[in-house]
């Protein structure tokens, strides 16, 4: 299980070496999320349509290590932009990754460019 | 090692047990307890839900194997039938000899019964334990079950009333006769009693007083019942509650000292004249005095452990006998100097014989003290009073004001604000009103959670929680932040002042109802509020807005272990025709899902992959079959027993009534998850008053019971209507259910809705029956709009290729979710354990 868990480390924006293309902007929903594949990764990504704002993250929930986080509900606490787990309403900051209703681990979050209309998640 | 052995395993026998276990040190003492029933420990005191389907096992204090795991030797079935105090040792009816080194009479008490003649008779019961019940039940169905039979209960004491809701739960005609001129007389004065009477009445329940029984008459069966006064009264059954008289053979046999009518006599530290027996409980005479309520006798049990471990502890110098009882659904509480005998005193009363209410005050002569009260027909301000009665606090200069409510007015106790800090507020875990202030100000607590987080206080039976919630709202007001009930931080307003403005301004988006009255980005918490208000006001389905549905909303199945999905198609009422049987089984083999039964007699398919949610549904729906909503903060099931179609006691067609409800409400969104039973006789196989609304059928119509739920915490539905037909009964859900729709917070189940709504089910009943707010068109026309627009989701979902794209595990690959793992279980599976 710590196995999979070490396969997710946040990544900064400077440290990107490789922009992966995950898609055009329409294969995402809006003020949702979901979930993408990058090798033997899953990643969720958010578009808050009304700020037009994206958000990417892991999409293992570190509380009972499911690949769910993508299918959670989105919004903000006190102006941080977080994502609630649908399992049991843990949620996680989207811009630091941090556990902010409980004592879990964070979970990695991704730099994301949308680019001629296509959504890119960068990784190192 | 020390042997200590208690005789009786009654409540506060095991309530020693209790104490002990948590005080004393193991190992050095030895713990046997003699039952002579053959089930662990009961709670008498709730012995009547038995009647209303409780089993056996929910009334146990502790499993059998609570006793084990705490090294106490408990011997069932077993009884004591001497002790020798010179060799110190008793026997018992096996011939089995065992050795004590202290000795705790906790053998109770027994029913009292009056000298008369007749009691051999057939019909005749005493209310006391399981078996008396068992048999009070069996007797008394045979009787409901010819027609109308009178059944009579002699007492009209706290255990008589209590007697008389099971009689009357059994559908019989019910009479209770007393030999005072008054009710309780021990808890009620006059006029209190006489309050009490007519709402008893007022239900159906006839009462007789002054009535000396002289005769049970008839031949093998008892057929009436004679007065002294030469009335009769006829009776097919008799349940003699009439009072308690101490167990206390042993005692007398052994040679203890007792009082000139029975008991253990006992000092301040319950031992009898014999310094190594101790009493507790009902076999014991304090003060002159046998006790027969349960909180007297849990304090002589910690007293008695306190005092075999040498700690300084004696029981109180004036036993408290303050009680709050609800008595054939009548609120009853009385504390400290009822009848005002102790001291001089002034007393406030009020009188309200149109609601059935009475209220009485007794006052100290300077006007400062509460010294006691009686409270009849509402008791809502009992925790309150008591509050000021136990911690000696100087009454407000108008002190009817504590009593008498005045339209408007501010409440008259001011606030649990003003209860000094070391008042308890909390007594499961002794929190006092300053440790959960403090908690607020320094702590920085800022929610009721937080409190109890903190302090612990509210963890345990939860009846502080207003208290502790006034107390929060009361600091925080104090250190100048103000407190709304608001749904979270994106909107300030509850959830019914939302539901108002978006119906008002006629808001369709979540959006535009964020951009207009709230702040933010919206949360996971007031999303599906929304999304459950916009399906309550116009019928929209959760595939609409999926961006703000709960997870399982979103994609229409329950989320489960490992992140796979569960689907409950809707088997109306839970009659299903074997094709469709076939065509369930014939998906779950093609999709390799794991099957159960659910509680709402529908079937569940577990362990559907998010992709394959679509497929699963299209040959569903082809089969026949709808969406069961089971995801959703919705209605569920109507569950029905067969009814009469088949049963052999069936009054009415209990399967059609549910098909026809389940129909009429499926898919209809709510605060919270909507569960529904019908049956078709008293029996109530549907188990329909642990749903939000039951319906059980009479002799002369249905009979409608709302607000009920099963889960952690159960209540039974209460009675809304009797004797209508099934058109009224509808209208009635319309209103009721369209009210609870519009009013009640987010995740608030009807139980804890109606706990909360002032003036309770009575006012429920005014407002939905009665229409005494004159809503009751409006309700109805909402509820017909929902009614008359309702689709499937799953249909609309698995017809649109747009709504069907949404479920896929990845947005850019076909490929499914690798990580999601199955096991094998019996001959299905499962998800990998965590």
């Amino acid at each position: 299980m710590q196995n999979l868990l070490s396969k997710y480390a946040p990544v900064a924006e400077s440290e990107v070496k490789i922009w992966f293309k995950a898609g055009s902007i329409h294969a995402f929903p809006d003020n949702a999320g979901a979930c993408v594949k990058y090798k033997d990764k899953q990643i969720a990504v958010f578009h808050f349509t009304t700020q037009n704002q994206w958000y990417a993250c892991q999409n293992l929930c570190p509380h009972r290590m499911e690949m769910v986080l993508s299918r959670g509900l989105i919004g903000d606490e006190k102006g941080e932009p977080k994502v609630a787990c649908p399992m049991h309403k843990r949620t996680f900051s989207l811009l630091t990754g941090e556990n902010l209703n409980g004592d879990c681990d964070s979970i990695a979050v991704y730099p994301v460019k949308v680019v001629d209309g296509e959504v890119y998640i960068g990784f190192r | 090692m020390m042997r200590i052995i208690v005789i009786g395993n009654g409540m506060v026998g095991y309530k020693f047990c209790e104490k002990w276990q948590a005080q004393a040190h193991q190992g050095m003492y030895e713990l046997h307890v003699f039952g002579e029933e053959p089930r662990p420990a009961y709670d008498r005191v709730h012995l009547s839900e038995f009647f209303s389907g409780k089993t056996e096992q929910d009334l146990y204090l502790a499993p059998t194997a609570w006793y084990t795991e705490n090294g106490i030797h408990l011997h069932l079935g077993e009884l004591v039938t001497q002790i020798d105090r010179d060799s110190k040792t008793l026997s018992t009816h096996k011939g089995e000899t065992f050795f004590y080194d202290k000795l705790i009479l906790a053998t109770g008490s027994a029913p009292f019964v009056p000298p008369m003649a007749g009691t051999d008779k057939q019909g005749v019961f005493v209310y006391r334990t399981i078996e008396d019940l068992e048999q009070i039940t069996q007797y008394g169905m045979k009787l409901a079950a010819k027609g109308t039979s009178p059944a009579v209960v002699l007492g009209g004491g706290l255990l008589g009333l209590e007697a008389a809701k099971a009689v009357r739960d059994l559908g019989l005609e019910t009479h209770v006769v007393e030999f005072a001129p008054r009710l309780m007389p021990r808890q009620l004065d006059e006029r209190a009693a006489d309050v009490l009477r007519e709402a008893i009445e007022e239900i159906g329940v006839n009462v007789h007083l002054s009535k000396n029984t002289s005769l049970i008459a008839g031949e093998e069966r008892m057929t009436h019942l004679e007065f002294a006064d030469g009335s009769t009264l006829p009776a097919e059954m008799l349940v003699i509650s009439a009072g308690i008289a101490p167990r206390d053979e042993l005692a007398r046999q052994c040679g203890l000292e007792l009082g000139p009518r029975g008991g253990v006599i006992v000092d301040e530290y319950m031992r009898s004249s014999d310094p190594d027996v101790y009493a507790i409980g009902e076999v014991a005479l304090y003060q002159g005095m046998i006790y027969g309520l349960v909180a007297p006798g849990y304090e002589m049990a910690e007293v008695a452990v306190g005092n075999l471990l040498n700690k300084e502890i004696s029981m109180s110098p004036v036993v408290d006998l303050s009680t709050s009882l609800k008595l054939i659904g009548i609120d009853v509480a009385s504390f400290g100097d009822v009848f005002g005998t102790q001291s001089l005193h002034r007393t406030v009363v009020f009188e309200d014989k149109l609601k059935g209410i009475y209220k009485r005050l007794n006052i100290s002569e300077d006007g400062k003290k509460l010294l006691g009260g009686i409270l009849v027909g509402e008791a809502s301000d009992y925790n309150q009073l008591l509050q000021i009665y136990k911690n000696g606090i100087t009454l407000p200069p108008e002190p009817e004001a504590l009593i008498v409510k005045i339209a408007g007015g501010e409440s008259a106790f001011g606030s649990v604000m003003d209860l000094p800090d070391s008042a308890i507020i909390c007594f499961c875990e002794s929190v006092s009103k300053g440790q959960i202030c403090t908690a607020v100000s320094e702590a920085g607590c800022e929610t009721l959670k937080d409190i109890t987080k903190c302090t612990k206080a509210n963890s345990g039976c939860g009846g502080c929680k207003p208290m502790v919630d006034d107390l929060l709202k009361g600091t925080l007001k104090g250190l100048g932040k103000t407190v709304k009930e608001t749904i979270c931080e994106h909107f300030p307003y509850s959830r019914q002042a939302l539901f108002d403005l978006v119906k008002i301004k006629n808001h369709t988006r979540f959006e535009d109802v964020i951009a207009d009255h709230g702040t933010g980005l919206g949360c996971e918490v007031c999303k599906p509020v929304l999304a459950s208000i916009f399906a309550s006001i116009y019928a929209e389905t959760a595939v609409v807005q999926s961006g703000i549905q709960d997870t399982n909303d979103r994609f229409l199945a329950n989320i489960q272990r490992n992140g796979s999905y569960s689907v409950v198609p809707r088997i109306p009422g839970g009659e299903i025709t074997p094709e469709k049987l076939i065509a369930i089984g014939e998906v779950a083999l093609k999709y390799e899902l794991y099957t159960k039964i659910t509680g709402g007699q529908r079937i569940d398919l577990f362990g559907a992959r998010l992709d394959d949610l679509p497929l699963i549904w299209e040959e569903l729906i082809a089969a026949g079959f709808e969406s069961g909503h089971a995801y959703g903060k919705a209605l569920r099931t109507v569950k029905s027993c067969v009814g009469s179609t088949w049963c052999r006691f069936g009054m009415l067609d209990s399967v059609s009534f549910a098909i026809e409800v389940e129909d009429r409400y499926k898919g209809i969104r709510a605060p919270h998850k909507l569960k529904g039973g019908v049956s078709g006789c008293i029996r109530e196989c549907a188990e329909a008053r642990g749903k939000d609304f039951g319906i059980i059928a009479t002799e002369e119509g249905w009979n409608l019971y709302v607000c009920g739920n099963g889960g952690a915490n159960p209540k039974h539905a209460v009675l809304l209507a009797e004797k209508i037909d099934s058109p009224t009964c509808l209208r009635y859900l319309d209103r009721f259910l369209m009210f609870y729709i519009k009013t009640a917070g987010p995740l608030v189940r009807t139980a804890p809705w109606l706990e909360k709504m002032e003036g309770g089910i009575n006012y429920l009943r005014e407002v939905i029956v009665h229409d005494s707010l004159g809503i009751g068109a409006e309700l109805e026309a909402d509820m017909a709009n929902l009614v008359n627009n309702y689709q499937c989701e799953w249909k609309e979902a698995v017809e649109n290729p747009a709504i069907r794209a949404r479920f896929k595990h990845f947005v850019n690959s076909e490929e499914k979710d690798e990580h999601m793992e199955f096991v094998a279980l019996r001959e299905q599976k499962m998800p990998r354990a965590w």
